[in-house]
């Protein structure tokens, strides 16, 4: 009974950390368009801002929650005005621009910092899932994943900026001649999502290796999940996270992490076979 | 009016290769021939991605996969047969055949164009972790062992057809790829100036119009994977021979980003550009390695993306665009443009 | 212009200097440099392990160079930055072997890379030496390798682990050649020690969520796990367990533990306890050792990252190389090559490192290291281990034409 409780809660953990890791790259996708593949790279530097500031001797939790994004969000700024910009339904040329970004931000960490970085321990300790120990921070994990969905639903549903990002979206034309800038929603857009992506590189600093070059075991799997998860961008995320976390989880503690990982990715591309628009083209079509 | 290649461009194109297949061995020493093979096998592999995708349409993330199946397919075969000849083709068509299945799959499922970009970054990704892992006397495929992550060491290079006892020395290994390259140019230039080629244009620039019109983009498309499957795989017998080695990083995601890097850098929509573009990226990527002072990712991410900002068609439209107005200053008369007809 | 018989004579003594000396400066000019190869990875996720390895030897050239250089002729060290890209190694084996014309090739650092460029030395005839622990097995006359091997470190690390902790062991490990092999040695040593094995469970290198694997282990309630983790994606695992709580209940002996800098980046309540065991720690105190590190750290600064035994084997490798040539007193690859199978030796950082002629690899010391706040606590020295390993599938006194690596299959 307690092994099943571990477990439904290592499930939870790891949808969590699908959900803090796809968000960014959702909100990006869902509204441009656009494949950013410097998102690794979007990670680390909330990795390292939050390593950085920590080691300094900043709060945890505030360089995670404020510092992280609020840095990463500043440079996703630079990065629009300065590259996307220019680049706007040129999907082509915007991923090889961010490849592009992403080499040269791997680059200029490790000239700064070095291939290695102190990192930051888990907070919070264990605690008993019956006889078993889980990490308490999971819990935290998991409680921000939610934080994070719903407060993009809540900004999506109840405010302005949420209206016309919506409009934006659907209908880029017909929001431009309601008086509405589309490049300025783009831009405020890839900021979100940026700074989304430095709160999750944050989160997942106790939890993981720091390294400049530890973006890129986290790309293919945030992409998968959500192209697969399709145009919405909360329940297509929250979904696919969902569907591949579970089975993740599950086949690596039957078997190996070998196993988990080919079945996540076979499963990502039957799930696309079947639902070629990812879930949300076929189920939930009008949610957000 | 008959569709026929644009004639005066191949020409150029193909006098261009054969001087450097020639020429190159006349300037430089064994050492430039070695590097030059293993550009020309990389401008083959530009050339299966600039065709799928240039002229296509499919935006394959997973180029890589052909190419990496080819270069084992070889190694697997010539260690086990001895003789190099047939493993040369089969490391054409099994590739193929594998494309053509993934297409099947792709294709008449009806995915959308994103979608092929993630399933074909899927496929390579998978291929990467079960080779990676083939570790160990149990993985071996009759007498050559997969090797797993360390790869597969001392790979019998190509022999003279039929003849085991006489392999190809590397000068003559230059000549067999630079030959090659310029076949597959040839070929790819003739099959797209066909009503086959024209067809996947069309299907291309609007894939409802060519339906209507009565042709199956399924079919066309798969085909056309198919052949840049087989490209691809020619792409890995070649860079295997290179090396004298294998091993599953080319099944990587890198390797495929880098091979859409070639195309973008040297010109979408043409046959040469993916060429000019692989050569260039590979030899900047080797003169980084040769210097400490900068980060090597460093560099390499500031000239894409200066590349991308300044030049975003490639360089070889952008040389086509300048050399045509030099020339279009010599013409007397100006021809009337031809004006688009509206309902 | 000249303007007096004084400049005539001046300028007329120049030059009949200059001819006079001609000849004492042309032999001057002729101690031409001895180039010396190395391929590293000094950038992407491998550059962390490649750098101090650089380090080390830019550190022994220097020294070859300040007493002299070798054969009266300055050493001039050729590095390529392979970018952890494998086609890079081959490519630039290529350029040191047939434009750069080296007489000796350092480098190579995951075995996947040391794989892609033999097959070229020996080709074109390049002495070769890898200085990086790895899965033994390498039987082939143009190489030497003088990193640890399983028989030397995991030999001494499984029975420390079963006397410490107890008979019951999980094993976690990369998922490539390197994790395999070693998974299977530790299995070999603990079923000899007297040991159940309950799980061995291997890992692919982007693998960084464990809690799967660390719910397994809660339910098989080992006494030790074995670790041959390996980069600083798996540096997570690490994490993660201490974040459970299991870090007090379980403990873990590694292969591979502290060779991507885990002491610097994580806090000590996560590090501390680990033992490790290999051919050199930072922490030796023997004169030799602590001159060593105190050269690097003066050459390179205070803050370098740890120094592994990467950086050592690296090292005594250039050493041991620059020994062989000055008693063969030639840099021709086989007068080096049989000069260093007279089993030369060197005394290094490490303790002496002697050249085991029938296997190209190395007698050296081993040590354990239990991990005590960041720093590595020496538990114990085991002198002159003999690569066994590789020496059971491997004579080439016997058999000089091998050429492969052989995968040792270790039956227990």
């Amino acid at each position: 009974m307690a092994l099943a409780a571990l477990i439904g809660f290592n499930v939870l953990n790891s949808i969590a950390a699908l959900v803090l890791l796809s968000i960014g790259l959702g909100v990006i996708f869902g509204m441009m368009k656009i494949i950013n593949l410097a998102h690794g790279e979007f990670l680390m530097l909330g990795a390292y801002a939050t390593v950085i500031t920590t080691n300094a001797g900043l709060n945890l939790f505030f360089a995670m929650l404020v510092v992280a994004p609020l840095f990463v969000g500043a440079v996703g700024l630079i990065v629009e005005r300065g590259i996307i910009r220019f680049l706007y339904g040129r999907m082509i040329d915007t991923m090889l621009a961010t490849w592009g970004l992403s080499l040269f931000l791997v680059g200029i960490i490790t000239t700064i910092f070095g291939t290695t970085v102190k990192g930051v321990a888990a907070p919070f300790g264990g605690f008993a899932i019956g006889r078993y120990q889980a990490s308490a921070y999971s819990v935290f994990m998991i409680v921000m994943a939610a934080a994070v969905l719903l407060g993009i639903w809540a900004t999506l549903r109840f405010t302005r900026f949420g209206l016309i990002a919506r409009a934006t979206m659907q209908n880029p034309d017909m929001a431009a001649a309601l008086g509405v800038s589309p490049p300025r929603i783009y831009m405020a857009t890839f900021v979100l999502g940026a700074a989304l992506t430095g709160l999750a590189g944050g989160v997942l600093v106790p939890v993981s290796g720091v390294a400049p070059t530890m973006g890129a075991a986290y790309i293919a799997r945030a992409f998968i999940t959500v192209i697969g998860g399709g145009a919405a961008i909360i329940t297509g995320s929250g979904l696919a996270s969902a569907l591949f976390g579970f089975i993740d989880q599950v086949v690596t503690f039957q078997t190996t992490p070998v196993f988990g990982e080919v079945a996540l990715l076979i499963s990502a591309l039957v799930m696309i076979r079947i639902l070629p628009q990812g879930i949300t083209g076929r189920f939930f079509r009008r949610s957000l | 009016m008959k569709p026929r290649p644009a004639w005066p461009g191949l020409c150029a194109v193909l006098a261009a290769m054969l001087v450097v297949m020639f020429g190159l061995p006349l300037v430089t020493g064994l050492f430039g021939l070695v590097q030059a093979t293993v550009f020309i096998a990389m401008a083959v592999l530009a050339l299966s991605q600039g065709f799928i995708w240039g002229y296509g349409g499919i935006m394959s993330f997973g180029q890589s996969a052909f190419f990496g199946l080819g270069g084992y397919t070889y190694a697997v075969a010539v260690m086990n047969m001895g003789d190099s000849t047939i493993p040369f083709f089969l490391s054409i068509l099994l590739p193929a055949a594998f494309a053509a299945l993934l297409g099947y799959f792709m294709f008449y499922g009806r995915i959308s164009d994103a979608y092929v970009g993630v399933i074909t970054l899927t496929v390579t990704v998978i291929l990467f972790n079960v080779v990676n892992s083939t570790a160990g006397d149990v993985y071996h495929i009759g007498n050559a062992p997969l090797g797993g992550f360390n790869g597969m060491p001392s790979v019998p290079p190509l022999n003279m057809p039929g003849d085991p006892s006489s392999p190809l020395d590397p000068q003559q290994l230059y000549y067999v790829c630079m030959g090659l390259l310029v076949l597959v140019y040839l070929m790819l230039h003739l099959i797209l100036a066909s009503k086959f080629g024209r067809v996947v244009v069309a299907i291309r620039e609007n894939e409802t119009r060519a339906m209507l019109l009565g042709y199956d983009p399924r079919l066309y498309k798969l085909l056309v994977f198919a052949i840049g499957g087989g490209i691809a795989g020619l792409a890995g017998c070649l860079f295997t021979n290179w090396g004298g080695f294998i091993s599953p990083t080319v099944f990587g995601l890198s390797q495929s980003a880098q091979i859409i890097i070639f195309v973008l850098v040297g010109g979408l929509g043409t046959l040469v550009g993916p060429i000019l573009g692989a050569v260039a990226i590979e030899y900047l990527i080797t003169v980084i390695g040769s210097q400490q002072t900068f980060n090597a990712d460093l560099i390499l991410g500031v000239v894409l993306v200066a590349f991308v900002l300044l030049v975003p068609q490639g360089v070889v439209p952008v040389l086509r665009g300048m050399t045509l107005r030099v020339f279009s200053q010599r013409r007397v008369a100006a021809l009337p443009e031809a004006k688009p007809v509206r309902p | 212009m000249v303007r007096n018989r004084r400049e005539i004579l001046q300028s007329a003594a120049a030059v009949a200097t200059t001819v006079l000396a001609a000849p004492f400066i042309r032999r001057a000019e002729a101690a031409e440099p001895i180039k010396v190869g190395s391929l590293l990875d000094l950038s992407g996720p491998i550059g962390t392990s490649g750098q101090p390895m650089f380090d080390a030897i830019q550190l022994a050239v220097a020294e070859v160079n300040a007493a002299g250089g070798l054969l009266g002729r300055p050493i001039e060290l050729i590095n390529y930055n392979t970018q952890s890209t494998i086609q890079l190694y081959s490519q630039y084996a290529q350029q040191l072997a047939l434009k750069d014309r080296v007489a000796v090739v350092h480098g190579g650092i995951t075995s996947a890379s040391r794989e892609a460029i033999r097959p070229v030395f020996d080709r074109y005839r390049i002495l070769y030496f890898y200085n990086v622990l790895y899965e033994g097995g390498v039987c082939d006359r143009d190489i030497f390798c003088t990193g640890t091997t399983p028989a030397q470190t995991v030999n001494k690390l499984v029975p420390y682990a079963l006397k410490t902790w107890g008979k019951k062991v999980y094993i976690l490990a990369a998922d490539y050649n390197y994790g395999q092999i070693t998974a299977k040695w530790m299995t070999k040593y603990t079923r000899d020690g007297g040991g159940t094995v309950q799980a061995v469970d291997f890992f692919p290198l982007d693998v960084t969520g464990f809690t799967a694997t660390i719910s397994k282990i809660q339910e098989a309630k080992p006494d030790v796990i074995l670790s041959a983790l390996v980069g600083s994606n798996h540096t997570a695992f690490y994490r993660q367990w201490a974040a459970a709580g299991m870090k007090s209940k379980i403990p873990i002996a590694s292969t591979t533990f502290g060779l991507v800098n885990e002491l610097a980046t994580l806090n000590p309540s996560e590090s501390n306890g680990i033992v490790t065991a290999y051919g050199y720690y930072q922490e030796l105190k023997t004169p030799k050792s602590v001159a060593f590190v105190d050269a690097i750290h003066k050459k390179f600064g205070a803050d370098v990252p740890y120094i592994s035994e990467l950086a050592a084997a690296t090292y005594e490798g250039f050493h041991l190389w620059a020994e062989g040539v000055k008693k063969a007193n030639s840099i021709e690859r086989m007068p080096v090559i049989k000069a260093l199978e007279t089993e030369l030796s060197f005394d290094g950082p490490s303790g002496k490192v002697t050249i085991d002629h029938a296997t190209h690899h190395v007698i050296r010391n081993a040590y354990l290291g239990k991990a005590v706040d960041k720093t590595w606590d020496v538990i114990a020295s085991y002198p002159n281990q003999p690569p066994s390993d590789t020496a059971a599938v491997c004579n080439l006194i016997k058999a000089p034409n091998t050429d492969k690596q052989f995968v040792i299959d270790v039956k227990s």
